[in-house]
């Protein structure tokens, strides 16, 4: 029984800046559960567009998104933010990672906001998280003094604690070399195949879309396969 | 729960950039210091000034002014009603400054529960005979006890004791100028000539001053008994009835309707100094104008301060947004780091401030026309401390206000996609 997770539905997006122009054409497709999904294309086609409208953070476009059975559209900010909380997970090409807080204060921060258990429980739960990534060691360093492939893994944690619907990244080998790159696919895999953790990744990087379960093509806005 | 995690997090920020949030909170501290040092330092002055007129002044004075009678016969005679009238024929009276019938008025007065207390009073012009010059002069005849309840007179004896000229018979208190030019001092006895021609020894047992120079010059103080005697009056012959009220305002209407009911006249303390009320609220409000300046330039600071921590801080508050964290979650974040800013700059400005005025407080003021006042004049009013911690968490606030509305209102997309 495949179960939806997300559901896009006739997404058209336009950009007015400088003149109108249309980005995204009539985008439908839906993500089941434990689905390990990679978006590639073009620069420019329009992939991260998609994301940052399926990842509720941009809400200027057309047609319907519906995350966990729920649709998205007419939901305030506040609520929009809830949702993005709860349920999705982010991993950017940038790791963002709060330079003020150790690394497993920003591996908490999401779960502390979501406020669903005690903090005692949320330390334990992202010490967990830190442990499946193996960066268990890194806890309470400063976050400006790990690695770049470090901090990577530290973000996926992050993305991790609130045990998401679905993860979301946007290149998030982007800014790594071929070893960190490798490493952090072998964990979005891993969180696939052991966790059955639904993903959605954007990736320019063909060789790690073809490892992935199910590959969304695009071109100039539209899906082409 | 949630304010905490909030507050955790504006308080890394904060110390993030602790340099620029302290100088932020020294800006602070300093104007709530200037802020309260200030007005303690002005308010002080102004009840110092206020004081020298108002702690001698009765709210109000009943006496009996020397004037023409108020209706003359000719208006009395039906065949001139209607004309302009040139005769007055009956001239201003001085025969009788006396209050008619002071016992009963004063009694009255004391079951009256809007007064405060009451202090009769006889004015009587005489000479000081000193060799063969005569110096005008005014003994004033007081009854000691109620005159330094109501009206400090304990306060203003520089040499000598106020209240013996209420055990002393035949005792004075002289101005200190006035003892001066009589080259008087306690326990020498001065020749006195009233207006009728009576000549009177009394003991000098005291020296007060004022503060008002030409008023010490001419005043001096007896006992109503002395006064009477050297007058010639009877016990019960009194010209003056001075009023403290419970309310100063309500001067004015209290002394019209006394006149009326006692058919003198009566002089309310806002018409007879109505300058001084003027000159302290001017010099309030200029303290107040620069105070609250100081703290809008304070304010400023932070505005600058929160304006750059947050393009500083754009990828922080775009991946807080992107981890579920609300626009106003994140202006809250920063208006409570502008609120901290105010909150801890403006305690210790008001600790400075205190601080600040109580070293003031120490230093030695010494001028002839203040006997009583030792160092300069401060004024500890709490009320000055809350307006300086409301007015710093006020302005703080404000000046949070836009740099954190901007902060809720950033695009994480745009952030994270400019990457």
């Amino acid at each position: 029984m495949q179960q939806p997770v997300l559901t896009a539905s006739h997404i058209n997006k336009f950009f007015h800046d400088p003149v109108t122009s249309q980005v995204l054409t009539d985008i439908s497709f839906t993500i089941n559960r434990g689905d390990f999904v990679s978006v590639t294309g073009k620069s420019g086609c329009g992939k991260s567009t998609l994301l940052y409208i399926l990842s509720t953070m941009d809400t200027d476009y057309e047609g319907s998104l519906v995350i966990d059975e729920e649709p998205m559209n007419g939901k305030k900010e506040a609520q929009l933010a809830r949702v993005r909380n709860e349920k999705i997970g982010f991993v950017f090409q940038f790791h963002y990672l709060l330079n003020e807080f150790s690394v497993l204060k920003n591996v908490m921060l999401p779960g502390l906001k979501l406020n669903k258990y005690p903090v005692q429980e949320i330390k334990e739960r992202a010490m967990q998280k830190l442990d499946i990534l193996g960066i268990a060691s890194l806890a309470e360093k400063n976050a400006r003094q790990i690695s770049g492939g470090e901090k990577q893994r530290v973000a996926i944690a992050r993305a991790l604690i609130n045990d998401p619907l679905i993860i979301m990244g946007d290149e998030p080998t982007g800014n790594l070399d071929k070893k960190n790159s490798e490493l952090v696919f072998e964990m979005f895999k891993k969180l696939a195949e052991e966790f059955n953790q639904t993903l959605l990744i954007v990736t320019h990087d063909q060789g790690f879309a073809d490892r992935t379960h199910r590959i969304i093509e695009m071109e100039d806005g539209k899906i082409i396969r | 729960m949630k304010f905490l995690l909030l507050a955790d997090i504006a308080k890394s920020l904060l110390l993030a950039r602790w340099k620029q949030t302290l100088v932020a909170a020294i800006g602070v501290t300093f104007s709530i210091t200037m802020f309260i040092t200030l007005l303690s330092f002005m308010t002080g002055l102004n009840d110092l000034l206020d004081g020298l007129i108002l702690n001698r002044t009765p709210h109000i004075r009943l006496y009996n002014e020397i004037k023409p009678a108020s209706r003359q016969p000719i208006q009395l005679s039906p065949d001139y009603k209607g004309n302009y009238h040139f005769i007055e024929s009956i001239k201003s009276g001085g025969s009788r400054t006396e209050i008619y019938d002071a016992a009963a008025i004063m009694r009255t007065l004391k079951q009256d529960e809007r007064v405060l207390g009451i202090a009769p009073k006889i004015t009587a012009q005489v000479f000081f005979n000193d060799g063969s010059i005569d110096i005008t002069g005014v003994v004033n005849g007081i009854d000691v006890v109620s005159e330094s309840a109501l009206f400090h007179f304990n306060e203003y004896i520089v040499a000598g004791s106020g209240s013996d000229i209420g055990k002393v018979t035949n005792s004075i208190v002289l101005g200190k100028g006035l003892a001066d030019k009589l080259l008087a001092t306690p326990g020498d006895v001065v020749q006195v000539t009233t207006a009728m021609g009576e000549r009177f020894p009394l003991r000098v047992v005291g020296f007060f001053q004022s503060g008002l120079q030409d008023f010490d010059k001419t005043q001096s103080y007896a006992s109503l008994g002395t006064v009477q005697k050297l007058l010639g009056k009877p016990g019960s012959y009194i010209t003056d009835i001075q009023i403290k009220l419970n309310d100063i305002k309500s001067a004015p209407a209290i002394a019209k309707e006394y006149a009326q009911l006692f058919q003198a006249d009566a002089e309310d303390i806002q018409t007879a100094n109505s300058q001084f009320e003027t000159g302290s609220s001017i010099r309030t409000l200029i303290s107040y104008a620069v105070g609250i300046t100081l703290l809008i330039v304070a304010g400023f600071g932070i505005y600058n301060i929160l304006n750059m921590m947050i393009y500083e801080k754009m990828d922080s508050i775009a991946i807080l947004k992107a981890t579920g964290f609300s626009g106003r979650d994140v202006k809250r974040v920063f208006l409570m780091i502008a609120i901290s800013i105010g909150f801890f700059g403006g305690l210790a400005g008001l600790l400075f401030g205190y601080i600040l005025s109580s070293i003031i407080d120490q230093i030695p003021f010494n001028t002839a026309a203040l006997p009583t006042i030792k160092t300069y004049p401060i004024n500890y009013k709490p009320v000055f401390y809350l307006i300086g911690s409301s007015f710093s968490l006020i302005t703080t606030y404000l000046a949070g206000w836009f740099p954190s509305r901007k902060a809720s209102k950033i695009d994480p997309v745009i952030i994270i996609r400019g990457k």
